[in-house]
């Protein structure tokens, strides 16, 4: 699982009103090389949560990422690079994502993360 | 500008539509003020429109080489030096035509070859010859190469055809000569046919479907598709091939995690084809989608077979018993949550296809799209097929694919016009809770595995009517393969 999923998920039990970002629970996780988009990059700038990318990586051990972001650094190759690396390249392999409401553990295995609910929480 | 775009004869209900899309994504429409984004069509005198001859305009050639080289379906788009319904009438129009338009290509350097074709019947080597023979009087100064020309020029009958493939006779015989511009590459399918494929699902798409999809989706490179019922990923293959980074949802974990084994599963198919890997595989349930609230407009396309319980049905979140309400509410006790395996319920047509609308709604993009299959049962004959609607949607393109005597299945493409709000969202949620009081009631409505399934003469009160409604849909081959 990429940072960008997780960049995307949340913890989506019944009542549950503050399910996001989910805690990272790192067993392993492996670095593979993706090919670069700046243009897909850009498109998805827009649409990150950065403090939850922020954190998301420094738990995966990359603490490379600025605490603030904002569009005028896109014009940066180097942010762009730093920004690829911990959106695409940094991967989950196994784990969990903890709710940081109710503690609900969501399993990683072989990177695939598990988000269906128990019958008790839908 | 006016290009003859010559069809394999297959899919018909697919061949347009395909190349309205790529005219989209190739730009045609860009200078288009009045937001037009459909192409103008002509058929040959007297030609029926299933017929693989279509006359299309385009805003350069440019733009037609893209598409017909992007395309499944379009055989060739050529410029057209002239049209007739004999060999003489042919000679007299090609001679007719503006010679600053041929000139440039039957010069001296240029290598060319003439290639000859018929729609209908198959013509000998010998008589093929004797037709190329006859275009003696084109003054071509370069050289033939068969191999590898710089211009291939056709020569397209359209005899006697009505007589062997069901379409109605024409009534006039038919000869095309023109340049080609671009033709599909058709090699793309058997390199993804799913014969060879390493891990297959029971209702894999085919790749020819899947790159249709794709193509209706606009799938291209630094876009993202989504496919919520991912499997083993067959769709997002077409896409992945055509540049776009892709992503999948699935509620079978087996599938989406484990696949066969560790080199047989959704990422090895990836790595079989040498395609960009998924951005995302994940299990969850398309009823109860994890995405944290306030994300939207990240895919700019979503593209996907919904199960709708003909070949495989769908699932849910939330036990069977529980839902019709035999037992009530339970807890899972705390010492079995982990590894404990969610118990699920069937999950209707009319639910699945909600829930769909409204992720796209939500999730896609201003003029993403929404590419997916809807059943039909064909029993109800002539009467229009009732498609679903949203009111951020337009339907820009309906393609019937005929599976049996009983049902076919619609490729709807829809494009995102209207901006997601609090009210459709409101509504939305309101139908969610609807779905899930009336459970049952919707599971019945939506049963077509009964409709496609139950011996015949439980649907009609005698044989001979059941006939003659299957009668009024048109029985080409084409519409079958």
């Amino acid at each position: 699982m990429r940072l960008l999923t997780h960049n995307m998920l949340s913890c989506n039990i019944k009542g549950v009103t503050n399910g996001f970002p989910l805690r990272l629970e790192v067993e392993k996780f492996v670095e593979k090389e993706v090919e670069f988009n700046s243009d897909f990059l850009k498109n998805m700038f827009v649409k990150i949560e950065w403090k939850a990318l922020v954190n998301a990586a420094r738990s995966m051990g990359y603490e490379e990422l600025p605490e603030e972001a904002d569009s005028s650094m896109l014009d940066s190759d180097e942010f762009l690079k730093k920004f690829h690396h911990a959106l695409l390249e940094l991967h989950l392999e196994e784990g969990a994502l903890i709710c940081p409401e109710t503690g609900r553990r969501f399993p990683v295995n072989k990177g695939i993360p598990n988000m269906l609910l128990h019958e008790d929480e839908v | 500008m006016w290009y003859l775009c010559v069809f394999f004869h297959r899919l018909l209900d697919y061949r347009r539509a395909e190349v309205e899309a790529l005219a989209d994504l190739f730009g045609a429409f860009q200078e288009e003020e009045d937001g037009n984004h459909s192409l103008e069509w002509k058929l040959p005198e007297h030609h029926h429109p299933d017929c693989p001859f279509h006359f299309v305009n385009l805003p350069s050639e440019q733009i037609a080489s893209n598409i017909a080289k992007r395309s499944i379906l379009v055989k060739g788009i050529y410029e057209l030096w002239g049209e007739g319904s004999s060999y003489e009438e042919l000679e007299e129009a090609i001679k007719n035509y503006p010679d600053d338009q041929k000139v440039p290509y039957l010069t001296s350097e240029s290598t060319f070859r003439i290639i000859v074709d018929s729609f209908g019947k198959a013509l000998s080597f010998q008589e093929q010859n004797e037709r190329i023979q006859k275009f003696a009087y084109i003054p071509f100064k370069g050289r033939v190469n068969l191999k590898n020309p710089d211009h291939k020029f056709w020569v397209m009958e359209t005899d006697d055809y009505g007589s062997s493939n069901g379409l109605p006779p024409v009534v006039e015989k038919r000869i095309f000569f023109g340049r080609e511009i671009g033709a599909a590459d058709r090699k793309l399918l058997p390199t993804y046919q799913l014969k060879s494929r390493k891990y297959l699902g029971p209702t894999a798409m085919d790749a020819e479907m899947a790159f249709l999809m794709a193509n209706q989706a606009l799938a291209a490179p630094g876009k993202l598709v989504y496919d919520p019922f991912v499997g083993t990923g067959s769709i997002l293959i077409a896409a992945a091939h055509f540049g776009a980074m892709t992503m999948g949802a699935d509620i079978d974990i087996r599938v989406v995690r484990d696949g066969r084994g560790p080199d047989c599963n959704v990422w090895s198919n990836f790595k079989q084809y040498g395609l960009q890997m998924p951005i995302s595989l994940l299990r969850a349930d398309n009823n109860l989608p994890p995405w944290r609230s306030g994300l939207k407009e990240v895919f700019d396309a979503i593209i996907c077979d919904p199960p709708y319980g003909v070949r495989a049905g769908g699932r849910k979140s939330g036990g069977r018993k529980l839902l019709k309400g035999v037992i009530g509410p339970y807890t899972v006790p705390d010492d079995k949550r982990i590894d404990h395996i969610p118990s699920t319920a069937p999950y209707s047509l009319a639910e699945c296809v909600h829930d769909l609308l409204d992720l796209a709604a939500q999730m896609l993009i201003m003029g993403g799209r929404l590419v997916f299959f809807y059943p039909v049962l064909r029993e109800d004959g002539s009467t229009e097929p009732y498609f679903p609607e949203h009111p951020c949607f337009t339907l820009v393109a309906v393609s019937e694919q005929i599976l049996s005597f009983r049902y076919s299945r619609y490729l709807l493409t829809m494009v995102k016009t209207g901006l997601y709000t609090k009210e459709i969202a409101e509504k939305a949620k309101k139908m969610h809770l609807d779905f899930k009081e009336n459970h049952l009631k919707w599971l019945e409505e939506g049963n077509l595995h009964s409709a496609v399934f139950s011996p015949a003469d439980c649907q009609t009160d005698g044989p001979g009517e059941f006939k003659s409604n299957n009668d009024l849909k048109p029985k080409y081959r084409g519409k079958y393969v």
